[in-house]
Order: structure tokens, then sequence, then C-alpha cells
């Protein structure tokens, strides 16, 4: 225990205590400490477990970079894993837990890593369990790998989402952000500033210099808010930390014409043996942690650093009352060699001899804060003389300002230990120095090898504090310059944020916005089983002890023996008109739509430019200029946007008008032997209209389309009113003697029993016409269409392509089954069942598949494979049910 | 993210809009060589510098209109009518 509260000093509350507890230790603090400084503050020495040896670590930094107090933060659904204490604020009954070690933090059994580190180098996981295979072993790596768990339930928290604007957005409330947010200001831009932390200032606050900022009407702050990704065309994406609001975080994207990056500089350590050990910490830290907390991190400091900080710092210290034990300058050729203790420093070895401290500050350069500038797509390069890598050429309109733009000169020199002894680059990580040395030898010489072989940088803290240092070490074992090696690149964000903030707003029921039918509620009081299908469908009308699947089955049998009622309303209606709305059509549809005559109706196809089935449906001539399509449901704003895209950048100077009107019209489906008795009880007399013909009619004032066509294989009339007269329509069909309402589930029983192909379903990415059996009449049409050269390549013309036909087994075969090439699996898969059901009218199992060279193999037997289950069919046409149509024209 | 300006509508973010690929590409006849045609399905210069490209206010007006992008800075250095040839460029 060496860390203490001054008795004076800092800029934290001593008024507003505050209790909190980590690792069930209940601990007291004040307003305006971090967790992290309240920790130091209670003689906390050890504050979690390293990543892969398990070895004891402290509070290293006071700010992003901190690579080791990295917590569990509060329990239950308010759980979040892996957060940084320097960054979370002290509040009322906070809970935090370490991370890393098992069973304690006193004890732990994964220690035994540290002492077999021989054997874990860099690459150790990718080089052993390669065999037979990693996933045997990666539950356990993982486990010991620690980090924190993940919570495992939903977030009660709120979370938002903003958009801003602003002439120019200043990032980092530091004297040189402050200064230049002030001048933008006084020109009359709109301004925005954001600072990470809880008040404006920076490093001037704990060195006790004056902050003054003008509030003016155009200039915004933010506080508690760190930009963490920088974006195309000056988007910043910034996280508000606003616990104390109606929501926890906001989401900023903030557009500005121009950035400024105020973002400072991190401070690097040194690396040398035993530089891990509790105790050991970035001398500017502990100078946060006594001027801006109130806080000596030790009772006695030895300073080791390679520049001109080192004065300032043992005045600060002095200052703060910690006894100064030696200052050693690796410039004088001072070096500390080795450090005794292991959960706390006891005494530092040096080439001055052993000296007793129990904190030791490290100086060893430092690194502006490029990331956001990178991210930008600025160029960085390294400066010989500061050393350290500064913002090079801009891409956007961005300029860094003060330390983040290395304006500032500490005649630091670089240094590199020579002592024997376990010395980390990389703490988060637990890289260490040989490691990069063995990946140098192992030729991962280049900084992205580096990274991904050794895991440098790759941590929570993603390398704040050690890239410069891993790469620094890289130059010299490969004898090139920081420069050469160059970084890796910096990707957003530049901390950890939280899903819930990306999430927003958008999560349960806000996830998407939902469709309901205009007669929704109609359904509801049938007792309708709805199921999300882009729409709210009803999967089926379920009856009193009736299961989904039985209701689909007495649903299914209602359609083929008297009349069933479907709300059909989310079909695709799509009007085309105009002079030339034939030849388009012409164009868009893989069959001739050009001589259908007005009050006729044609199937079609539509397919992409690679010859693939995007979608298909009926075309009904309208008039002799005017056509309405129907489009699989779901399908109609793709289609749509589809249609203009052509007209718009192809055939612009065409007489064609394409709108959507999906939504205008409500369908009504009556399918069945009487559907055609049941449309004239409700006043539309349809009897003379064949199958593929169309009328508009008029029910009282209301009008009213009528197409006959069929997706079900009965007499079917699709009956289209205006939307708000669906649930009028259904009501009234409902109540005539013999009709029964069906869904979703009976319609695709339906349709499977007569081997009509459900698009997406039946079809996929691969599917061309001539696969579902669709190719014979291209031949006779003279014009181009969408796809059709893709048509006429030689792998198109196939006969081993997988073609659509049906299968005829003793039990239900499962969708997805492989049709097996070999005798035994594992073989070669010869295609796949794409609908299967047991048939309600055949009482028998039935299914669609898609198999090679399917058609010239009708009557086989094939065998097929489904997790590890095999099935025995015979192929036969995909039709089941009334081949030759008799039941559409009854 | 892409704030594109939009000839009807002005300055939008880029989730408002659908990229369509490269601009000014012609489509071949039905009669095209399978080079050809494998060309216009396939081939794509993808350079490194300015780039012509389709795009379309699909959530916003619906306009689909051309523009030149630098693929580097994605700077967007010019927005033209779909029907335009591609304007001449001060370098
Ligand atoms: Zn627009």
């Amino acid at each position: 225990m060496s860390g203490a509260r001054r008795p004076g000093g800092g800029r934290i509350d001593r008024n507003r205590p505050l209790c909190f507890s980590f690792d069930g230790r209940t601990l007291s603090g004040f307003a305006g400490d971090t967790l992290a400084s309240a920790l130091l503050a209670n003689g906390v020495d050890v504050v979690g477990r390293s990543f892969k040896y398990h070895r004891p670590r402290g509070v290293f930094a006071a700010g992003a970079e901190e690579p080791n107090a990295v917590v569990q933060l509060e329990i239950g659904a308010y759980l979040s894993p892996n957060r940084v204490a320097t960054e979370i604020e002290l509040y009322e009954g906070l809970v935090a837990h370490s991370v890393n070690a098992w069973p304690s933090l006193g004890f732990d059994l994964y220690a035994i890593n540290d002492r077999l580190s021989r054997l874990l180098p860099a690459g150790f996981y990718y080089k052993t369990f390669m065999w037979p295979h990693w996933h045997l072993f990666e539950g356990t790596i993982r486990k010991a790998a620690g980090l924190g768990a993940a919570p495992t339930q939903p977030d009660p928290d709120r979370y938002e989402h903003r958009h801003a604007h602003c002439d120019v957005l200043v990032i980092g409330g530091g004297q040189a952000g402050i200064s230049a947010a002030r001048d933008a200001a006084q020109s009359g831009a709109r301004v925005m500033l954001v600072e990470a932390s809880s008040e404006l200032g920076g490093r001037a606050l704990w060195a006790g210099d004056a902050i003054n900022v003008d509030q003016t009407e155009n200039l915004t702050i933010l506080t508690r808010t760190t930009a963490f990704g920088y974006y195309d065309h000056n988007l910043v994406a910034a996280v508000e930390d606003c616990s104390s609001g109606v929501a926890k975080e906001r989401l900023w994207k903030i557009r500005a014409k121009q950035v400024v990056i105020a973002t400072g500089a991190i401070e690097r350590p040194l690396v040398f043996p035993g530089n891990d050990v509790p105790g050991v910490m970035l001398a500017s830290a502990v100078q946060r942690y006594a001027h801006g907390f109130g806080v000596a991190a030790g009772k006695r400091v030895a300073l080791f650093g390679n520049n001109d900080g080192l004065f300032d710092y043992a005045t600060a210290f002095e200052a703060a009352g910690i006894e100064i034990a030696a200052i050693l300058d690796t410039r004088r050729g001072e070096e500390v060699i080795g450090v005794k203790g292991r959960k706390r420093v006891r005494a530092v070895q040096t080439s001055r001899g052993e000296i007793a401290c129990d904190l030791l500050a490290v100086s060893g350069g430092w690194s502006p804060v490029v990331h956001l500038f990178s991210q930008s797509g600025g160029s960085i390069s390294f400066c010989d003389k500061r050393q350290m890598f500064v913002p090079d050429k801009a891409v956007q309109q961005v300029r860094c300002v003060g330390a983040a733009n290395g304006d500032f000169d500490l005649n630091t020199q670089p240094w590199q230990s020579r002592a024997k002894g376990k010395a980390f680059v990389d703490l988060a990580n637990d890289v260490t120095a040989a490691d990069v040395m063995l990946a140098a030898r192992e030729n991962y010489a280049s900084v992205e090898h580096l990274k991904r072989y050794t895991t440098l940088g790759m941590g929570p803290d993603q390398g704040k504090t050690s890239n410069v240092n891993g790469l620094m070490l890289m130059g010299d074992a490969t004898g090139r310059t920081p420069d050469a090696v160059g970084t890796t690149r910096f990707r957003p964000p530049y901390t950890p944020i939280s899903f819930g903030v990306i999430s927003g707003a958008r999560v349960g029921n806000l996830m998407r916005p939902r469709k309901f039918l205009p007669a929704h509620g109609w359904h509801q009081t049938l007792g309708a089983v709805f199921e999300d299908y882009g729409w709210q469908r009803p999967d089926a009308y379920p009856q009193a002890g009736e299961s989904l699947g039985e209701a689909a089955i007495r649903e299914a049998r209602a359609v083929r023996t008297s009349a069933g009622l479907f709300d059909a309303s989310p079909l695709g209606k799509i009007e085309v008109w105009g002079s030339d709305a034939a030849r388009f059509l012409d164009f868009i549809y893989v069959g001739t739509m050009s001589t259908l005559n007005p009050g006729r109706i044609r199937y079609g196809l539509m397919l992409d430019e690679n010859g693939v089935i995007i979608d298909d449906g009926v075309a009904i001539r309208l008039a002799e200029d005017r056509f309405l399509l129907h489009t699989t449901s779901g399908g109609a704003e793709r289609i749509a946007a589809m249609l203009d895209e052509w007209l718009q950048c192809e055939f612009s100077g065409w007489d064609v008008r394409v709108l959507d009107c999906t939504l205008q019209w409500g369908t009504v489906t009556l399918s069945g032997p009487n559907a055609i008795e049941v449309a004239t009880a409700l006043g539309l007399p349809v009897e003379a209209l064949p199958h593929m013909h169309f009328r508009a009619d008029q029910l009282g004032n209301v009008p009213v389309r009528v197409a006959r066509v069929s997706y079900t294989g009965e007499a079917t009339l699709e009956i289209s009113v205006p939307a708000r007269y669906v649930k009028s329509l259904l009501e009234t069909a409902a109540a005539i003697a013999g009709v029964t309402p069906f869904g979703v589930l009976a319609l695709d029983l339906l349709r499977t029993e007569k081997g009509y192909v459900h698009v997406g379903a039946d079809t996929d990415g691969m599917t061309t016409p001539g696969d579902i059996g669709l190719g014979r009449a291209i031949a006779k049409k003279t014009s181009d269409f969408v796809g059709r050269r893709s048509l006429l390549r030689p792998a198109c013309a196939r006969e081993d392509r997988l073609q659509l036909v049906g299968l005829e087994s003793a039990n239900a075969l499962p969708i997805g089954a492989h049709i097996m090439e070999g005798s035994n699996a594992p073989c070669p898969s010869g295609g796949f069942v794409t609908s299967t059901c047991i048939s309600p009218t055949l009482g028998r199992p039935i299914a669609l598949a898609r198999i090679r060279e399917g058609r010239a193999r009708l009557g086989e037997t094939v065998k097929l494979f489904d997790l590890g289950q095999i099935f025995e069919a015979k192929i036969v046409a995909p039709c089941f049910l009334d081949p030759d149509g008799r039941r559409l024209h009854d | 993210m892409l704030n594109i300006e939009c000839p009807h509508c002005g300055a939008r973010p880029e989730h408002e809009f659908r990229c369509g690929g490269d601009a000014h590409v012609v489509r071949p006849p039905l009669s095209a060589s399978g080079e050809t045609w494998a060309e216009y399905l396939f081939g794509h210069d993808n350079p490194k510098g300015d780039q012509t490209e389709r795009w379309c206010h699909s959530f916003g007006c619906g306009l689909w209109f051309n523009v030149i992008r630098d693929t580097v800075s994605h700077e967007i250095r010019a927005v033209y009518p779909i029907t335009a040839q591609r304007p001449e460029q001060a370098a």
C-alpha cells in the first residue's frame, strides 16, 4: 500500500464523499475522482492481472491510454465490460470488478503462465494449437486469456443519436483547442468544441494555470464527449457520456466544414526489465493524480526518463509531498536495469546501484495523438529531432494544433535497454521486447505482420502507449528508421464504445418499422397467428385445439374443396404507362408483353444482367399504353427502383412512367372451386371472366380491379380495391357460407402441390429460366431483354445444371437436404431440396428440388443427406396435382 | 460517410443514396461477343484517383446523376446529369 490521498489539493470536492466497491471491498472517494484515482487514494496497488502471464498490474496512466486498469463496471443487466478505470468518473454506489483473475486477484491460478513464459512466446498459439483443430483449444485458451465477460441480459439503458453541422469542429479542450475555438468563434463561425473529460483545460488543469473560455452563442461546448471516429467528408463521430440525463450515452455525428485536432500527446513508457510492476507509472500520470486529484501515487519516487521533462516532474512531485529518491536520465548514461517487488515496487536496480522507492515514474518521450488525423486519411511521418510521429499531409479539411501537432521539443533521445529480463512493450497484451525480436528474426518485419504475430497494440487500449516503442524496437532489430518501419493504420474507434450507443434507439420494437396489413385488426379478431414477412401477415387462423400446422392443412383443403379467402395486399403492384410502355416491358421481361391484348394477363420472369431470375409475376395490360405489373410481395420497391434506373439511365428519351401503387391498392384473393360463385355473390359478375383475363369494375362507388390468375392451382380471383376498403371486402366475403380464410402457410402448401416456384426459395443467385423449365419460349422472342445475352453463354446451356424437379418419398424431406452423388457420405452434392411438405390433398410427402440434370432423370431413385440422416426419394415432374390445369379453368 | 450534392435536393448524407457503379458504361447489343459482354458485366476500371460513377438519391427525390469521385480522398469533384458527357476538368 503506497498510494494515499494528500491532505489538500486536486480538483475533487472533499465535501462530497462517495462510497464504491472494488472486487467486493467497500472503499471511498470524492466527487471529481476517477475510479483509478480513487483506487490509488485507497492504496490499492494491484488492479488487475495481465492478459497472458497473469502478472499483477497496477494503475499505469491517467487517461484513455491506460493499459492495465481494465474493469467490469456494474453487474447484471447494467454490466459494462472492459472499461478503463482512468476514464470512469466515480459515483455513489459504483461497483467494479477486475478482469483476468481467476479465482481472485490476490491468488490467480493462471499466474503459472508467468513461470511457463519461456513456453509462451509470440505466435505460440498459432504454432502449437494448429493440430488437429484450433477450435478444440479455443474455449480453454479464451477463458485463460480473459478480459471481461459480456452481459447476458438486455441493456435497460437508453441511448440517443444526434446529428450536428458546424463551420469549425475543435476536438480537444486543452489550451490549444480552447484558443482555436475562441479564434474561430470570434470570426463569427459556428463552432463546436468537444472535450473528453468533465472540464476544459487539459494539462493546464493540473499544472495550475488559469483557463478562460468566453461562452458565446455561436460556440457549442460538449464535455465528457470523446471524438472516436473521423470519416469521409469531415464527418466526425463522438460519444457523449450523459449518465445524469435521460439517456446514458449520446452518439454525435458532426459534419464540419473544418476540423481542428487538438487532442494533445500521450507519454511513452520506457522498455526495461520489470517495467510492469505495480508502482511503475507514467510520470505524467503521477503528476496528474497529484495535482488533479490530490493523490500521491507513492511515498518515495525514482524518476527515470530520456528527456527534459524530468526536471519539471521533480519539482511537481516534490510540491505534492512525494520524496524524490533519484533522477535517472538516460542521456547521462543512467538507467534502470531491474525492479524489485512483485505486487509493488520495493526498490529499483540502477546503473548507480539499488535505490529504495515505492514508485518509479518513467518518461520515454511523447507521442502526439494523431489517431483522428490518420483516420481522416492524413499521412504521418517520424521527426528524428523530436523523436515522435507528427501529422504530415492532410487529405480532408483538417489541421492539428498544439501538442497533437508535435509543437514542443523536450530534447528526447532514443534509448534501448540491454539489461536481461522480461521487458514489456505492450502491457495490455503482455508483449515483451523479446517477442518483437522473435518476430524480427522470423521475418515478421512489416509492421502489420508484427502486430498480428505478437498481438502488439491489439488490446482494448489499441497500443496507445506501446505502438511507437514496438516499431522503434523493430526498427532497431532490422536496421530501419521508425519512418521506414511505419505505423499500422489507425482505425476507428479511438477509444472503445458501447454497442448500445451504436444501436441508439433502434432496439426491440424500434429495430425497424413494421408493416401492418390494412385489415390487421380484422385478422386479429379471427385469431390469426402473425409472422414477419416484411409485412406482418397471418400464417394461419388456428381454431380451438388446433396447432398452426393443422390449421394450415384445414385451410388448404378448404381451398381445394370450396373457397378460401386470402389477404394478398402486400402483392407488388406497379403501374407502367406511356406510349413506349409496351416495348419497355419487352426489354424488362423474359416474355413478350407488347403482343398482349388489353384486358389480358401474362406471366413473366425478370432477370438481372447475369441472366439470374430476380422476380416473377404477371403483367396485366390495362389499356394500349398502360400496364399493371404484379411482383412478388416485398419485391415491389426493389423492382420499381430497377425500372426507374433503366428509364433514367438507359432510355431517358422514352415515354414511360412508373408508379409503385402497392400501398394504394389492397388485394383480396378468392380461390377454390366455389371462388367464382362467391365473387358473384359479392356483386362482381365474373362468371364469364376466363383464366388470365382482367376486368375493371365497381362495387358501389368503389373501383375494383379483378384479375383471374392463380398461385394455388384453383380458379382464383385477385380482387384489388383501394386499401381502406380491404377490411370491409374481407368481412363481407368471409360472411358468405363456405368461405374459409387462409394464411401464408396454406398458400405455400397449395403452390408446392402445383410446383409453382417461389422466387428466392426455389431459386437462388444462380438460377436461370431454363433451370426452372421456362427457357423454351425464349428462342421465339426477337428483341433483347435484360440478361438475355448472358443466357447465351455456354454455361447456361449445359444440361448438367441444377434443374427444378419434384421428389416423392416415404418420409418428409427436410429443406436443404442434399442429393448424394455417391453411395456414402461424404460425397459430392448433386443438388438440394428447396420446398417440402406433406401434401394435404395427396396425403403424402412431396418436395421441390433443384437436381443436376434433373429433367432427364425422372423416375430415378436418389439418396439424400441431411445432418447425418439419409433419405430416399424418387425424381418426378415438379407438378403433383392437376398437371393439365383443369381446375384453373373450371 | 460521404456528403453528396444531389442536383435536385442539395447536400445530403450518403445513406440517403445508392451507388450504381461505373458511369458511362455502354450496354452492348445482343450480338456482342462473349468478351465484350463479359467486359460489360465484370470489367471495371477501379482507378486510383478520379472515377466516374452514378448515384441515385433513392431515399430522396429518386434522381439518378453522375459524379466524379477521387477514390483516394473521396473528394467529389463534379456532379452532372446522367445523360451528360463527362465534363472537362482542370487537373
Ligand atoms: Zn434528391
